[in-house]
C-alpha cells in the first residue's frame, strides 16, 4: 500500500494519451460515420458501393490486424511511418466509423416517410428536407447507440499498448507490473477504475446531449433508449 | 518491397494453424459466454436483493472496461491465488466472461419480450419453476435473440487477437512472429486480415439472413 | 392565367402501382375558388389524386396542369418532357396539403413549423413569417401555443396547426386528405367548422377527401364519386346526396350513413 502514490502517478501519466486517443478516435468516428452512413443512403450506386465496401471491410476484420497493418505494413508499402498515437487514432476512427455508418443509416431511414412528405408538401428543397427535417430527428435517435460505440472505442484504446503508446494499459502492464509485483491487484483495480471513470464521463456527456435533444423535441428522454442502445451495440 | 506470392504461399499453412487456435478459442469462449450469460439473466430475473445489485454492478463494470486489461488481470492475478492456467485457458475465460455480460442483456431482452400471459398460463398449470423456464419461457425467448447472440460470437472472433498480449499464438501473433523472423510484414498481416474477412463476412451475412427471417415471421 | 382558365386540369391521367391500375384515363377540372369533395370506397384512388397533385407520386400517362402550368411536365424545345424535381417544386409552391396524420415536424416548435417553409422556400423575412404565423394561429384558435412543441398538443390542436402551416404558404390550392379521420370524435366538429370558416373567408381552391358526408354537403360546390379508378358521378352536393343517379353511388352513400 505504501506504493499507492507511485502507482497512481504512473497510471495518471498514461491518462492524457488514452484521452487523446479516445477523443481523436471519436472525432474521426463521427466524421466517417456521417459521411459513410449518408453515402449508404445515396442515390449514386458508386457512392453506395464504396461506402458499403468500407463498412464491410472494417467490420469484417479485427481491429488489432488493422492497427498492425497500418503501423507495420503501410510504412513498408508507401514509406510513411505514422506516429504510434496517430496510427492508433486513425485505426480507432476507421474501425468505429464503419459501425457508426450503420447507426447513421439506420437512424435516418427510421425517420417516418410521412415527415419527408410533409416537408415536400411545403416545397422544401431536398437539401432542406435532409438537414432541417430528417437529420435533427435522426440525430436524437442515434445518440444512445453512439454512446455505446464511443465506450467500445474507449475500451479499444487499450490495444494501442501493442504499438507502445504510453497510455494507461501500457503504463500498467509494461511499467508497473514488472516493478510492483506485490501490488498487482491494486494496479489492475486502479487501471480498471480509470477506464470506468472515463466511460462514465462519456455516458454523462451523451445523456446530457440526449436531454437537450429531447427537450428540443418537446419530449422526455425515452426509457427505451437504453434497451435500444444495448441491442445496437456491436 | 512488394507482394511475394511464394512467401505468402509458404507461410499459409502456419497461418491456417494459428487460425485454428483462434477458432477454438472463439468456440470455447462462446460456450462460456452463452451459458454464463443465460445464468446471469435468469438469476437477475429473480431479483434477489443484494445479489441482483452485485450482478448489475459486475455486468456494468465488465462492459465498461477494456477486455485487454481484463485479460492481463486474469493472467497476472489468478496465479497469486494459486490458480495456474495457461494463456489459452485464460483467454477463453476472459473472452467468455466479458461477452457473458453482453449476452446476459440480450437474453434479458428476449425474456422480457415473452408475453406476460405465458407466465400466467404456466402458473395456472402449476408447472414447477424449472419447467416454466425450460418448457415455456426459454424456448420462446432464445430463438428471438439468436441473431444478436450470433453477432456477439462474430465480435468475439475478431477480439481473439487481444490474447497476443499474453502470448497466445493466434493469427495476428503468428503474423507478428513470422514478420519478425523474415522482416517481411506485408504478407503475414495481409493474410491475417483476409482470414478474418473470409470467415466473419459470410458469418455476418448468415446472421443477417437469420435476422430477416425472424423479422418476417 | 386567364380568368376563365380552370385551376386544376387532369387530362387522360393514368396511375399504376405495378400491375394494379389505380386511375385510368382520368379527366377532371376544378375552377378557381371551387370546393370539390372526392368520395368513394376505400382504395378507389382518392388519396392518389391528391398525392399526384403534390408530386408525391408520378403519373404513368396523361398530364396535370395547375393554374395553367404543367405540373407533371415541362415545356422544352416546343415539346413536353417529364418535369424535373426543381420545376415541380416551383409549381407545387402554389399547392398546400393537410394530411390525415398531421405530419408536423416534431423537432420544431409550432412557430418554426409555420415559419420554416415561408422563410426557406418563399424567401420571407423572419418578421414577415412570424407575423403571418401569429395571425394564422389566432385564426385557428391556438395563439397561445406558438412556442409549444407538436408533441405537447392534442390531435385536434395538431391538425389545426397543420392547417395553419399549409395556409402560411398562401397556396392557391389546398388539398385535404381525410383530415379528421385520425381525431377523437369530440374534436372533429371543431376542425370541420374551422375549415368551413376558411372556405368562406378565402378564395382558395379546395380539393377535399372526407367521409364526413354532412360536412361535404355544406362545404362543397361539387362532389365527385370515385369507383374503380374513374369518376362515376360528378354533381353539386344537393343532387349527388339528394338524388344520386348512379346505383353504385346510392349503395355507397347508404353504406357510409350506416
Ligand atoms: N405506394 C403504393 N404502392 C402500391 N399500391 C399503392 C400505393 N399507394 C396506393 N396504392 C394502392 O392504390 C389504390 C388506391 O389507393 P388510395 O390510397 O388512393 O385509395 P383511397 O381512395 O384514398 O382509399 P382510402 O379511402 O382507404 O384512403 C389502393 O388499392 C392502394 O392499395
Ligand atoms: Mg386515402
Amino acid at each position: 500500500m505504501e506504493n499507492l502514490p507511485r502507482i497512481v502517478a504512473v497510471l495518471l501519466d498514461g491518462v492524457p494519451e488514452t484521452v487523446i486517443a479516445a477523443a481523436g478516435g471519436i472525432l474521426l468516428t463521427i466524421l466517417l460515420a456521417f459521411s459513410a452512413g449518408l453515402a449508404l443512403l445515396s442515390e449514386h450506386r458508386l457512392l453506395r458501393a464504396i461506402s458499403r465496401t468500407y463498412v464491410e471491410f472494417f467490420r469484417g476484420t479485427s481491429e488489432v490486424v488493422q492497427l498492425f497493418w497500418i503501423y507495420f505494413v503501410l510504412p513498408v508499402l508507401v514509406g510513411i511511418q505514422l506516429l504510434p498515437l496517430f496510427a492508433g487514432v486513425v485505426v480507432l476512427g476507421l474501425n468505429h466509423g464503419a459501425y457508426g455508418a450503420e447507426i447513421v443509416r439506420g437512424a435516418v431511414s427510421s425517420v417516418p416517410k410521412a415527415q419527408v412528405e410533409g416537408a415536400k408538401a411545403l416545397s422544401f428543397s431536398p437539401r432542406d428536407i435532409r438537414w432541417r427535417v430528417v437529420m435533427p430527428q435522426a440525430v436524437l435517435e442515434m445518440l444512445p447507440s453512439f454512446n455505446n460505440l464511443f465506450i467500445q472505442l474507449l475500451k479499444s484504446t487499450a490495444i494501442l499498448s501493442f504499438i507502445v503508446v504510453s497510455e494507461v494499459t501500457e503504463r500498467g502492464v509494461q511499467v508497473l507490473v514488472p516493478n510492483f509485483g506485490d501490488d498487482i491487484v491494486l494496479i489492475f483495480v486502479l487501471m480498471l477504475l480509470i477506464y470506468l471513470v472515463l466511460a462514465v464521463l462519456i455516458t454523462a456527456v451523451m445523456r446530457w446531449l440526449e436531454r437537450i435533444g429531447a427537450r428540443r423535441l418537446g419530449r422526455r428522454p425515452s426509457a427505451s433508449a437504453r434497451t435500444a442502445a444495448v441491442a445496437a451495440a456491436h | 518491397m512488394g507482394w511475394d506470392w511464394n512467401y505468402a504461399i509458404a507461410i499459409l499453412p502456419e497461418m491456417l494453424g494459428a487460425l485454428r487456435v483462434t477458432i477454438e478459442i472463439t468456440l470455447l469462449g462462446s460456450l462460456v459466454a452463452l451459458v454464463l450469460g443465460l445464468v446471469i439473466a435468469v438469476v437477475r430475473r429473480a431479483r434477489i436483493p443484494v445479489v441482483d445489485q452485485l450482478l448489475w454492478a459486475f455486468v456494468e463494470f465488465v462492459r465498461s472496461t477494456p477486455l485487454l486489461v481484463q485479460v492481463f488481470f486474469l493472467f497476472f492475478v489468478l496465479p497469486r491465488f494459486g490458480i495456474v492456467l495457461g494463456a489459452f485457458a485464460v483467454g477463453v475465460i476472459a473472452l467468455g466472461v466479458h461477452y457473458a455480460t453482453y449476452t446476459s442483456e440480450v437474453y434479458r431482452a428476449g425474456i422480457d419480450a415473452v408475453p406476460r400471459g405465458q407466465w400466467e398460463a404456466a402458473a395456472a398449470l402449476s408447472l414447477p419453476q424449472s419447467r416454466v423456464w425450460t418448457g415455456v419461457i426459454l424456448p420462446q425467448a432464445v430463438p428471438r435473440v439468436l441473431p444478436a447472440l450470433g453477432n456477439y460470437v462474430i465480435s468475439m472472433f475478431k477480439e481473439v487477437p487481444l490474447l497476443l498480449g499474453i502470448g497466445v499464438v493466434e493469427v495476428v501473433n503468428k503474423a507478428k512472429e513470422l514478420s519478425s523472423e523474415t522482416f517481411r510484414p506485408i504478407e503475414p498481416y495481409t493474410i491475417a486480415g483476409l482470414l478474418f474477412l473470409a470467415l466473419s463476412l459470410p458469418a455476418s451475412i448468415l446472421v443477417r439472413r437469420l435476422e430477416r427471417r425472424r423479422a418476417a415471421v | 392565367m386567364q380568368p376563365s382558365e380552370p385551376m386544376i386540369v387532369f387530362e387522360g391521367v393514368e396511375k399504376r402501382f405495378g400491375d394494379h391500375v389505380v386511375l385510368s384515363d382520368l379527366d377532371m377540372t376544378v375552377a378557381p375558388g371551387e370546393h370539390v369533395t372526392l368520395i368513394g370506397p376505400s382504395g378507389s384512388g382518392k388519396t392518389t389524386i391528391l398525392r399526384l397533385l403534390m408530386c408525391l407520386e408520378k403519373v404513368d400517362a396523361g398530364t396535370i396542369r395547375v393554374g395553367g402550368r404543367y405540373l407533371t411536365h415541362m415545356e422544352k424545345n416546343g415539346g413536353l418532357v417529364p418535369a424535373d424535381e426543381r420545376y415541380s417544386r416551383e409549381v407545387r409552391k402554389r399547392i398546400g396539403m393537410v394530411f390525415q396524420q398531421f405530419n408536423l415536424f416534431p423537432n420544431m416548435t409550432v412557430r418554426r413549423n409555420l415559419t420554416e417553409a415561408p422563410t426557406r422556400v418563399l424567401g420571407l423575412s423572419k418578421d414577415e413569417a412570424n407575423a403571418r404565423a401569429e395571425e394564422l394561429l389566432d385564426l385557428v384558435g391556438l395563439g397561445d401555443k406558438i412556442d409549444a412543441h407538436p408533441t405537447q398538443l392534442s390531435g385536434g390542436q395538431q391538425q389545426r396547426v397543420a392547417i395553419a402551416r399549409a395556409l402560411a404558404m398562401r397556396p392557391d390550392v389546398l388539398l385535404l386528405d381525410e383530415v379528421t379521420s385520425a381525431l377523437d370524435p369530440e374534436l372533429v366538429a371543431g376542425v370541420l367548422s374551422l375549415l368551413q370558416d376558411i372556405g368562406k373567408s378565402t378564395d382558395i381552391t379546395i380539393l377535399c377527401v372526407t367521409h364526413e358526408m354532412g360536412f361535404a354537403q355544406d362545404f362543397s360546390h361539387r362532389v365527385m364519386m370515385f369507383d374503380g379508378g374513374r369518376i362515376i358521378e360528378d354533381a353539386p352536393p344537393e343532387e349527388l346526396f339528394g338524388a344520386p343517379r348512379h346505383e353504385r353511388t346510392r349503395t355507397f352513400l347508404q353504406a357510409v350513413s350506416g
